[in-house]
């Protein structure tokens, strides 16, 4: 065999193991987002329930109450891209957390054990949630860097692979909530 | 729970008199030791000095000492045994229940090789599994279970005679985990990363055909300290909080020696290579030292506080 050849054969696996491992961190990036969308389902999935008891009780949250309806309304749509599902989490985490915190100021409520159910269902979701974001931003973290590093990223310019965004954590968020102390 | 000072109290005030006592039976069995093993090394050295023709070639005078020092290993074993027993049961015992009135202790037993097996920590398949010093109870009513651990591989020589190598040797705990959770996920020391670099280690890591897929922890001290493999990303890191990697690295810096974890079918194992056996009575050296004294108490008072300190009896979840 003469040397071009050889070289055409090496140069040829290269660019195939190239292209491979960018198309399996693009796929891992997706497969990881399908978790985090289930996650979020079912986060969404608890709220008209969680309004539902609350909202009795509560006067002065009306407008935490609204928000929450309206971003759960938004985030449940068809076709709202990965991005948007990104930027109506973290508010949703937010608003979540000013009316778990608001749910203080309601000895009945606190003494309610819908609520309280509710509140485990909702914490163990939202570490389930925080541990997908995790695994997505660590997805992400390895694509984006595969697009950026040398050989890998002429590859990607070629491919037309573009970056992507992450999930902001929160620092509250990096903490359990304890719920025991909110209800004690 | 007893902190370790009240621990070290309970041994200095409330065991005093035992200890003394105790101390009258080593100070007199460390004397026998001494002038046994005296009469048994002259005995040895005159067997083999008057058949010299036959032991000065090498594979005989090699088997001679093998011999010599398996016999003296038994020998000591058989002197202590008594001491040992006592010990046991009259310190090691009375600290196991001054932690918890709710945990039992078997001297004689060991963790069963199936939860070593089970476990997931290492890969090579036991041959021989030994042990002792069996805690098993609850505490805040998580169950737990811990014991001595000596965990052996056999290779086959050419001659008749096997060869034993250790897989483990050590502290083996095992307790319940307080989420859900289907997948496996094991956490190793991380001996790739710390002898390569990041970035030859990372390659070595993710190129380990033994194990899952590996996982990358976004704590950095963690990851300096770990290497995460498992079944599954996102489960792994549901286990894995934040809070909790920062309470294992708080672990494994009390402990002092390589830590292995796993969380595999509801449980959470912990191995703890100390590469000795623990909870054996000194000998050469007085049970009241400060030192000695203290390696018993911080090691029980690591094992028995593995549910406190991993914050293992919080029901936060739904798992009841």
């Amino acid at each position: 065999m003469s040397t071009p050849f050889i070289i055409l054969i090496v140069t040829g696996i290269i660019l195939v193991l190239m292209y491979n491992s960018l198309i399996a961190k693009k796929n891992q990036v997706d497969n990881i987002f399908a978790s985090v969308d289930t996650q979020l389902k079912k986060r969404y999935d608890l709220i008209p329930n969680l309004v539902a008891t609350v909202s009795k009780y509560m006067e002065h949250e009306k407008s935490i109450l609204e928000e929450i309806t309206q971003l759960r309304s938004k985030a449940t749509q068809p076709n709202v891209s990965q991005s948007d599902k990104i930027n109506l989490d973290s508010k949703m985490s937010t608003a979540l957390g000013s009316l778990m915190i608001a749910v203080e100021n309601y000895p009945e409520l606190k003494a309610n054990e819908n609520t309280m159910h509710l509140q485990r269902t909702l914490n163990e979701t939202e570490e389930q949630i925080s541990a997908a974001r995790r695994a997505f931003n660590q997805a992400v973290t390895d694509y984006n860097n595969a697009l950026e590093q040398i050989p890998t990223n002429f590859m990607a310019t070629a491919m037309n692979y573009r970056q992507k965004e992450l999930f902001i954590i929160p620092e509250t968020q990096r903490e359990n909530v304890n719920v025991k102390e909110l209800f004690n | 729970m007893k902190s370790s000072s009240d621990l070290t109290d309970f041994y200095y005030k409330k065991l005093h008199p035992t200890l003394l006592e105790l101390e009258k039976r080593r100070k007199q069995l460390a004397h026998r030791i001494i002038v046994i093993f005296i009469l048994y090394s002259v005995m040895s050295l005159l067997f083999i000095t008057s058949f010299e023709n036959f032991f000065l070639s090498g594979d005989n005078f090699i088997f001679a000492l093998f011999t010599y020092i398996g016999v003296g290993g038994a020998l000591y074993k058989y002197l202590i045994s008594d001491y040992t027993k006592s010990f046991k049961n009259k310190v090691i015992l009375p600290l196991i229940q001054a932690l918890s009135k709710k945990l039992d202790y078997f001297p004689d037993n060991h963790i069963s090789s199936k939860h070593f097996t089970k476990s997931k920590i290492f890969t090579s398949h036991p041959d021989l599994v030994s042990g002792n010093d069996l805690v098993r109870g609850e505490i805040d009513g998580i169950s737990l279970e811990f014991s001595d651990i000596h965990a052996q591989k056999r290779h086959k020589n050419s001659k008749s005679s096997d060869s034993y190598s250790t897989i483990f040797q050590g502290l083996f705990i095992v307790t319940e985990f307080n989420k859900h959770f289907k997948g496996r996920t094991v956490i190793l020391p991380d001996t790739a990363q710390s002898n390569f670099g990041n970035l030859i280690g990372n390659w070595f890591q993710s190129k380990n055909f033994s194990r899952d897929s590996l996982i990358k922890m976004d704590n950095v001290a963690f990851e300096k300290e770990f290497v995460v493999y498992g079944t599954d990303q996102i489960e792994a890191r549901y286990i894995l909080s934040p809070s909790l990697m920062d309470k294992l690295l708080h672990f494994k810096k009390r402990s002092k020696h390589p830590l292995s974890i796993s969380f595999v079918g509801g449980n959470v194992y912990l191995a703890i290579a100390y590469n000795k056996d623990l909870f054996e009575p000194s000998v050469f050296h007085s049970l009241l030292k400060y030192k000695i004294a203290m390696e018993y108490i911080t090691t029980l008072h690591l094992a028995v506080g593995i549910v406190e300190e991993l914050k293992l009896n919080q029901k936060l979840w739904s798992k009841t």
